[in-house]
């Protein structure tokens, strides 16, 4: 009889291991002790934005050759990097579009934005038998993509274009069709320019589209393009540089008609940094800046800290690197066709990251 | 470690006396009941706490919107406003062409496989559409972007449109840009064929010897041989790998989120994009962060759950029932 209760209770506490690993509750646990580990090492932990990783993740390995500190990233996305750091898995966050108001109230404290580099988003197209760059406004391109434009050879395509022979063919519209910071960007200065914009699909990272075929991810946008004749799309910068594909130049709100680069999106940014108040927090919208050499669909995308930061050790490491972000890790950015921070600005943030606290301020 | 426990009684057993061995291999057997009760009551359990999960996420967006999220065309992430129904019309349609064009191929290979081919054709041909099962999702969909698609917009759907003259009809009337619904429809045939042909011929060359004898003794054709006797024996079992291939067809993800255009509308003609459950999911995931376009996408999780429990309990029935009527034939 001893014999059979011991049994029992062998099978109760096997089936008892089956049941938890069965349970739901696994995950996180798993995902408890990872960061329990992550805490007794040396290495810091990020996710977020995809957009920057190529350049983070250079950064991380610079960094990590001159210190010594390893810092993890998942490019995950910048939705997924919010509500990582909004639950505290993480020690850093990124994000291509600034946190809302409501996202910000569901963080743990008070989260900072730092500007870490710039993007841009360029139109590329597909027009068959034209030779020159073409040139579009913010008005024309929100046309197009709200369907009312439907030819290229439209009266205010081609009044902007004046010497390019435009086929009478349709335009197809191609968006992306995953959320994505770079729709953000682009649907941000559509709604800053264009009124039926603004009232119709506004901005986000995704948003209910007039016209058009929805593609996944920039390669996505870039081969439909690319195949299609009379197609429109839209890539970051860097993607369609890389890729070598014909992009338009954007008039921007000096007059001027700005063929998307480093320096003009880096001018961008100056001339929004110039008009910052003292106080901002860097929330803040570049589409559509001012300067005579800006390129009107710039933006800067972030890194998400918490203000007050409750591991000491931790804390004073991510301080460190963020500064060094700030300075050497400007130039780096250049060379890989990220564009820079304009240089006043990185030193009113290099100030800003004073204002971290360290420590038990929990 | 009850296993250790039993080699001990049995290596006792000489010196024991008889009753405790069976006792001891009683208990064995109860453990290892016992064991294997608890592996079979994981899945099950998994399933539950899967549609739990869904329920409880998807819940928000079902009370806020009702009926309207299946009905509705309208998702507007930066209004709020969600509505599916071009996804579940998307995922249905998609899927019936991806049956209507690989069950004839799928089980034509397999009738070939199992009664025509030539026994040294026989193996490469089977390995060879058994590997079509082994490509990832990700490559059909590049080999869709890159050679499919320009063939459907250059070759196919101009000669459907216009050669055969069925751009009359709402099925095949608008623009052909390439991606479409019959794009990620028929990328989703190749997908499913190697499920459908691989399991129908396993099922007929299961037919036995003598049921294809006695037809040919009657004097049947070959056809006749094939239509009379070996097809309906195997009937059952065929139509269990089109069940496999649609639920395969239903949950893909990748490749048609490459190819159908992902637009939400609804519409009649083949050449249009569209959108599917699972695509819509993978698409916005990854960047939605309000409560409720999170509780959205968990919504048409469950509703492609629901769907697929459906589609599958329609074909156990079918397969139930042509089991039934199949049995008293041979």
């Amino acid at each position: 009889m001893e014999h059979i209760r011991v049994m029992r209770f062998i099978v109760a506490t096997t089936a008892a291991v089956f049941a938890l690993a069965c349970a739901p509750g696994d995950e996180s646990s798993s995902a408890d002790t990872a960061g329990k580990a992550s805490t007794s090492g040396v290495s810091l932990t990020g996710a977020g934005a995809t957009f920057p990783y190529p350049l983070y993740s250079k950064w991380f390995s610079d960094y990590a050759n001159n210190t010594g500190i390893k810092i993890n990233y998942g490019s995950i996305g910048s939705g997924g990097g919010i509500r990582q750091l909004t639950e505290g898995t993480v020690d850093f966050g990124a994000t291509d579009s600034p946190m809302t108001d409501e996202e910000m109230a569901k963080a743990k404290g008070p989260i900072l934005h730092i500007p870490s580099v710039l993007g841009a988003v360029v139109l590329i197209y597909n027009v068959p038998g034209i030779t020159q760059q073409l040139k579009l406004t913010g008005p024309v391109i929100a046309d197009i993509y709200l369907g009312k434009i439907k030819k290229w050879n439209d009266k205010r395509i081609a009044g902007l274009n004046v010497g390019t022979s435009l086929p009478d063919a349709d335009i197809l519209v191609v968006h992306r069709s995953d959320g994505s910071g770079t729709t953000f960007i682009f649907t941000d200065y559509l709604a800053t320019i264009s009124a039926p914009w603004a009232s119709g699909p506004s901005r986000g990272k995704e948003v209910q589209w007039p016209a058009g075929l929805g593609a996944k991810g920039n390669e996505g946008v870039t081969g439909q393009v690319k195949q299609t004749p009379g197609a429109i799309g839209y890539t970051e910068l860097i993607y369609a540089k890389q890729n070598k594909l014909p992009f338009a130049s954007v008039q921007n709100a000096a007059g001027n008609f700005v063929e998307p680069s480093v320096e003009t999106v880096t001018a961008a940014a100056a001339g929004a940094a110039e008009r910052l108040a003292p106080d901002t927090d860097y929330r803040l919208s570049i589409v559509n800046a001012p300067g005579a050499q800006a390129y009107p669909i710039s933006s800067f995308t972030w890194l998400l800290v918490y203000q007050k930061q409750a591991d000491q050790e931790k804390g004073r490491k991510l301080v460190d690197f963020l500064k060094w972000a700030m300075t050497d890790g400007q130039g780096v950015a250049g060379s890989m066709d990220y564009a820079p921070l304009p240089a006043s600005m990185a030193s009113r943030l290099t100030e800003r990251l004073g204002t971290i606290t360290v420590g038990s301020g929990t | 470690m009850s296993e250790g426990d039993g080699a001990a009684v049995i290596a006792n057993g000489d010196d024991a006396p008889r009753p405790l061995r069976i006792v001891g291999s009683a208990i064995a057997d109860r453990v290892y009941t016992w064991v294997l009760t608890a592996f079979a009551l994981c899945i099950p359990a998994l399933l539950l706490l899967l549609v739990i999960a869904l329920g409880l996420a998807g819940w928000p967006a079902f009370r806020r919107f009702g009926f309207a999220f299946l009905t509705s065309s309208t998702w507007n992430p930066v209004a709020g406003i969600y509505g599916a129904a071009p996804a579940i019309y998307g995922t249905v349609v998609t899927s019936i062409i991806a049956l209507i064009v690989a069950t004839p191929l799928g089980v034509g290979v397999a009738l070939f496989l199992s009664d025509l081919a030539p026994r040294r054709v026989r193996q490469p041909v089977a390995f060879l559409v058994d590997l079509l099962a082994a490509i990832p999702s990700v490559v059909y969909g590049l080999w869709g972007i890159f050679v499919l698609l320009p063939f459907l917009r250059e070759t196919l759907m101009p000669f459907l449109r216009d050669t055969l003259g069925l751009g009359g009809t709402v099925f095949f009337s608008g623009p052909a840009y390439g991606p479409s619904m019959l794009a990620a429809g028929l990328i989703l045939a190749v997908m499913v064929l190697p499920y459908i042909s691989a399991i129908s011929r396993e099922v007929l060359l299961a037919v036995p010897r003598s049921q294809r004898e006695a037809a040919l003794a009657l004097g049947a054709t070959r056809w006749e041989m094939i239509r009379g006797a070996v097809i309906p024996y195997a009937k059952s079992g065929i139509i269990g790998g089109i069940i496999l291939g649609l639920g395969r067809a239903l949950g893909e993800t990748m490749a048609v989120t490459m190819l159908i255009g992902n637009r939400h509308e609804i519409s009649a003609s083949l050449l249009a994009p569209g959108y599917t459950m699972a695509s819509l999911i993978a698409n916005e995931f990854a960047e939605a962060s309000s409560d409720l376009h999170l509780s959205a996408l968990m919504a048409v999780g469950l509703t492609l759950f629901v769907i697929t429990m459906i589609v599958n309990g329609i074909a156990r029935w079918l397969v139930w029932q042509v089991g039934r009527t199949g049995s008293g034939r041979p």
